[in-house]
């Protein structure tokens, strides 16, 4: 039995793990990634996409903050665009088709050239704790690795179970096996476990699908890219393809419902009500004759193409019969077929703001382990949490988003204030503050805070600061400039749209906050600089437009970070507050909200109670200042004798 | 220093002044926008902390509501050591909630439960072994608070509210879903979604106009003393007045022949007009003209027919009861004391049918405990009610609702300057989370389960 130390080590090595290794190694610990196969890093074993409305966010905050998926889906993707583009600024969203292959290859590179990071294929059986503290980990072949800070990042592996109509067998994700012995250590350490289930759409050949009978969806044709850092140049783009179901493909659901594990009742799970199996679908909205299929390449060098909307735990007879009724796939030949999986996760409510366990000290969980799903959330998660072990590992304050501040933090408040009962997924209506958090702001969100805690380096921070400085100097003159009536180019552009002509001078912003003018009739004009980076036009075109709302959230912010402030001690004993009702002493113990503002939003905690527990809070501050003085006044006293 | 709260800080009800508090930042600031002072009076931000100044509260169209004497504490120097306005006004109910209205149109946040006490015990204000009282404070008012609203929302404002919500929720729904999963989706239909704002921006201007009119205990109801000259009309009047410790008030804007005078019946703000412009008239009906009369009785929620047993029923008691046709009206007998009885029972059933019937005397406060139980039980259980929604007592509920019709307008505003859809959704939210504090829910997750419900989602 060997022994190793580290200062960080995180188990598993999807898309959570691989932020929370490069995190923590980049912020000078010493850190070991173990995998359950070192070819298995960084897989997307369900849809071969990342983004789309709430996760391109999130894609965006990891890049701000310093973390790799953003550079890594821009070295891997294969198409991308723009969604939501005509319903504003605020819940646009970028989504890219990756090539899944180099995907995988490009973070792999990016992890064996990473300083004070190694990796091991391995897998982990036991958690060493002593007195709460965490201490190693012991792996199938017996060896022990000593470690300050661990980070569980075990994705769906835990007792993973995977289901096709009625056979069933212990697995992960293919091709992976799943890791059983780990998730009862960890009831064994006194967690709350609970279970979900999720699945996946067969994956067909693409020589045996006629496109003819599909619609085709091209990428974007202009420069996009997830990360601030990537290269600004296009990139050949390849299509997915849009189909649908038919009457017929219900009719064979329907025939054969009584052999899909959801309704014999194999499946025990909870499923998502955003990505529900097909035959979901099919019984849930019975009146509709017809369901979106999409199929998407799962990379350039692949034959495999995913069946977007179709993700299925029947049989595998019926799954072809299924395929076989809609347009483009009667000939379809299935490579892989869909499944079911069923798998365990840390019940979230376990967790502190850092995605540390409440219960043992330095042990953090991120990504689906906490019941999250989609490969963008684990992502933001393995980056906090990685973060939060770093720095406790060094004596640092914690790190923590706050819901104002990134989707990440209301992700993760959500999950541990509120509970889940379903894999969470990040929707953009989950965000309050939403005219914010948009993602085009995301640098100048979060690339200062990326810079202090050592993951942004020196020459991105200097890139931002200019960014910050070019927009201040270009917003002032576009605030000071005023146009005379009469001025021939803006006068030419009013009468082309339509408006009348300019009675007062007004300023360059005042003629941008009209909605029939936007920032390219400015530049056309004469009136802003052709010079200024597009980047920075359309943050001011924003800003300009969507100044009363703006501002309108900006004070619904300044109050919410009231509440934020007043932090609840650690050790609080919800016994001794007096006057609390019942009902939220049970909710407050389980969540253990680590300020007023977080619970205020524990379900069950009624204002009554906040303000109960703001004058404990009180209370207690005043009389431990009194002992405080009272010890000082007996510390001076002693002192004379 | 936090946000500023406004609430109304002595008991309801009784008193001969009811006292607005204002706490918070801005407090000053914003009381002053509805204060106007008297000629050559400051303004509250001229004014020296610890002095009152003189002056009229006034609504949004500038109209004078109360006349009101206004005390400035400015922080720390006050109880809860923020910036502190009080506003003090006539008593009684409707004074002081008017005004109290009037501050929170201007932003400012109708306090908590025991808020402002909390405040002060945290800005130190109040010492240790006054914090049990302070929960305990919070604690009763909340519960009190929280069983009216409950019995509220089960009657058939809560219904309304409900109905309200879920539209709105069915709205946000269908916003939410077109920006979260827009492929899926699609576009959100701008012409219905902009319909079915007005018409949910209408329902929710009724509830407000229908309680703004509201008569009972927000705003009382309206009584008005009928009867020809010399039967005891002006006798019982004062009879009520002294009885329910009122304050005599001259509100502009009335005519000559009727004067108003505010009580207050069992916890009802009771508006009584006294027709003091009859009193001297051989024939009211003529005098007046039926017109006028009429005008007045129609506003009426409850009549009180004023008879003399002594004088019997003659042509012009007749004359007014024809007047009174489908009003709620209640018959006082008057002057009992006397020997002279010229009123038989019978012929009272006869004149009046089922109208209820006291025999009394003003001048010996004989009958007046049963006229005014006869008031309170027509007002509270008769047809005095346009319908149930004017029960809504609840200025809570009251408050999110107003909240939730401002940013209602908004999204009207954001859908007429064709706006994107995310800012369309923060008014939307905004309406729905101003409803959501009447109910005490986060709406926000029911909206999220109903984009589930109504969409099929999954790509």
């Amino acid at each position: 039995m060997e022994s190793h130390d580290y200062e960080v080590i995180v188990v598993g090595a999807g898309h959570a793990g691989c932020e929370a290794a490069l995190a923590a190694a980049r912020m000078g610990c010493k850190t070991l990634l173990i995998t359950l196969s070192l070819d298995g890093i960084a897989l997307m074993p369900c849809n071969p996409s990342i983004g789309g409305p709430a996760k391109a966010q999130l894609v965006r905050e990891i890049d701000a903050l310093g973390g790799e998926m953003g550079i890594n889906i821009d070295k891997a993707r294969i198409q991308i665009r723009m969604l939501n583009t005509g319903r504003g600024p605020a819940v646009q969203a970028m989504r890219a088709q990756a090539d899944k292959e180099v995907y995988q290859k490009e973070m792999t590179r990016t992890l064996l050239a990473q300083e004070n990071l190694e990796l091991l294929e391995a897998e982990v059986e036991r958690i060493e704790a002593d007195s709460g503290q965490v201490e190693a980990v012991v792996t199938d072949s017996g060896d022990r690795y000593r470690t300050k800070a661990l980070v569980l990042t075990t994705g769906t592996y835990l007792k993973g179970r995977i289901i096709i109509g009625d056979i069933s067998y212990e697995g992960g994700p293919h091709p992976l096996p799943a890791a059983t012995k780990l998730s009862e250590n960890l009831r064994e350490l006194g967690f709350a476990m609970g279970r979900h289930k999720t699945g996946t759409p067969p994956r067909v050949a693409r020589e045996s699908i006629d496109f003819t009978r599909t619609e085709e969806q091209p990428g974007d044709d202009r420069i996009l890219n997830f990360s601030y850092m990537s290269p600004k140049k296009k990139k050949p783009q390849v299509s997915c393809w849009l189909t649908h179901s038919t009457p017929r493909t219900h009719e064979i659901v329907m025939q054969n419902i009584h052999r899909s594990p959801l309704y014999t009742g194999v499946i025990k799970g909870t499923g998502t009500r955003y990505c529900p199996s097909f035959e979901d679908k099919v019984v849930q909205f019975a009146d509709k004759d017809s369901h979106q299929i999409f199929i998407e390449p799962e990379g350039l060098h692949t034959d495999e193409m995913y069946i977007q909307g179709m993700n299925t735990s029947l049989p595998e007879d019926v799954q072809l019969a299924v395929l076989h009724s809609i347009p483009g796939l009667e000939n379809a030949r299935v490579l892989k077929r869909g499944y079911a999986i069923e798998y365990d996760y840390v019940v979230p409510s376990q967790l502190r703001l850092t995605l540390e366990t409440r219960e043992i000290h330095g042990l953090f969980t991120a990504g689906q382990v906490n019941g999250t799903s989609g490969y963008e959330e684990a992502a933001a998660q393995g980056l906090i949490a990685g973060i939060n072990a770093a720095r406790q590992v060094k004596g640092q304050e914690p790190f923590i988003l706050k819901r104002s501040e990134a989707f990440t933090g209301v992700m993760i408040d959500d999950l541990t204030t509120k509970g889940i009962n379903e894999p969470y997924r990040l929707l953009t209506s989950r965000a309050e503050y939403r005219l914010l958090l948009r993602q085009d702001n995301a640098d100048l969100r979060l690339t200062r805070m990326g810079y202090q805690l050592g993951l942004v380096k020196e020459d991105r921070f200097r890139r931002l600061q200019q960014k910050v400085e070019k927009m201040a100097e270009v917003r002032q003159e576009m605030e000071e400039y005023r146009i005379k009536p009469g001025h021939p180019e803006v006068e030419a552009l009013l009468a082309e749209r339509d408006q009348g002509r300019l009675r007062d001078a007004v300023t360059i912003w005042e003629l941008l906050r009209r909605p029939e003018i936007g920032m390219d009739d400015l530049v056309q004009a004469g009136l802003v600089s052709e010079e200024v980076e597009e980047e920075i036009r359309s943050q001011l075109e924003i800003e300009c437009k969507y100044e009363g709302y703006i501002k309108k959230q900006v004070e619904q912010v300044e109050r919410f970070e009231r509440m934020e402030a007043k932090r609840i001690p650690e050790g609080i004993d919800y016994d001794e507050v007096p006057g609390l009702s019942n009902e939220s002493r049970v909710k407050l113990k389980e969540v253990r909200p680590e300020s007023i503002g977080q619970a205020s939003r524990t379900p069950g905690v009624s204002v009554a109670d906040v303000n109960v527990l703001l004058i404990y809070l009180e209370k207690k501050r005043r009389s431990s200042e009194h002992e405080r003085g009272f010890a000082e006044v007996q510390g001076t006293a002693a002192g004379r004798e | 220093m936090e946000d500023t709260i406004a609430a109304i800080a002595t008991p309801s009800g009784e008193g001969g002044i009811a006292i607005v508090r204002v706490s918070g930042e801005n407090a000053i600031e914003l009381v002053d926008k509805i204060f106007l002072p008297v000629a050559g009076g400051r303004s509250l931000q001229e004014r020296a902390g610890y002095s009152m100044g003189l002056g009229w509260v006034l609504d949004r169209e500038g109209q004078k509501v109360d006349e009101v004497l206004v005390s400035v504490m400015r922080g720390p120097r006050s109880y809860t050591t923020e910036d502190v306005v009080e506003i003090n006004c006539h008593g009684g109910l409707l004074p002081a909630r008017r005004c109290l209205e009037e501050v929170l149109h201007r932003g400012v946040r109708l306090a908590e439960p025991g808020e402002f006490t909390r405040r002060a015990f945290i800005n130190g204000r109040l010492d240790l072994s006054q914090a049990e009282a302070v929960i305990d404070v919070i604690r009763s008012r909340t519960d009190k608070g929280m069983r009216i609203a409950l019995r509220q929302l089960e009657g058939g404002p809560g219904r309304k509210l409900r109905e309200i919500e879920e539209r709105l929720i069915g709205i946000n729904a269908r916003i939410e879903a077109s920006i979260d999963f827009p492929e899926e989706v699609g576009d959100v239909d701008e012409e219905a979604a902009a319909r079915e704002l007005l018409e949910v921006g209408r329902e929710l201007e009724q509830i407000l106009d229908v309680s703004r009119r509201g008569r009972i205990y927000r705003q009382g109801i309206k009584v008005v003393i009928a009867g020809k000259p010399n039967v005891g009309k002006s006798s019982l009047l004062n009879a009520l007045l002294q009885e329910n410790k009122a304050i005599v008030t001259d509100i502009p804007g009335t005519t000559r022949d009727v004067v108003e005078d505010y009580l207050n019946i069992r916890g009802i703000p009771v508006r009584v007009m006294d027709t003091a412009g009859w009193r001297e008239t051989k024939d009211v009906v003529e005098k007046i003209g039926v017109e006028r009369t009429r005008e007045v009785i129609a506003e009426a929620d409850v009549v009180i027919v004023v008879l003399d047993v002594g004088a019997g029923i003659s042509q012009e008691d007749l004359d007014i009861r024809d007047l009174l046709a489908g009003k709620k009206t209640i018959v006082l007998v008057n002057k009992e004391d006397l020997p002279e009885k010229r009123i038989t029972t019978q012929e009272l059933e006869e004149m009046f049918g089922d109208w209820p019937v006291i025999r009394g005397s003003v001048k010996e406060d004989m009958g007046l405990e049963e006229l005014e139980q006869a008031i309170e039980k027509l007002v509270l259980r008769g047809e005095v009610q346009a319908d149930d929604m004017e029960m809504m007592v609840n200025l809570r509920h009251e408050e999110a609702l107003h909240q939730a019709k401002v940013h209602m307008e908004a999204a009207k505003m954001a859908l007429e300057a064709d706006l994107s859809l995310d800012c369309l959704a923060v008014d939307v939210w905004g309406a729905l989370e101003a409803l959501g504090e009447a109910t005490g829910r986060n709406l926000r997750e029911d909206v999220i389960d109903r984009i589930f419900e109504e969409f099929c989602i999954g790509k």
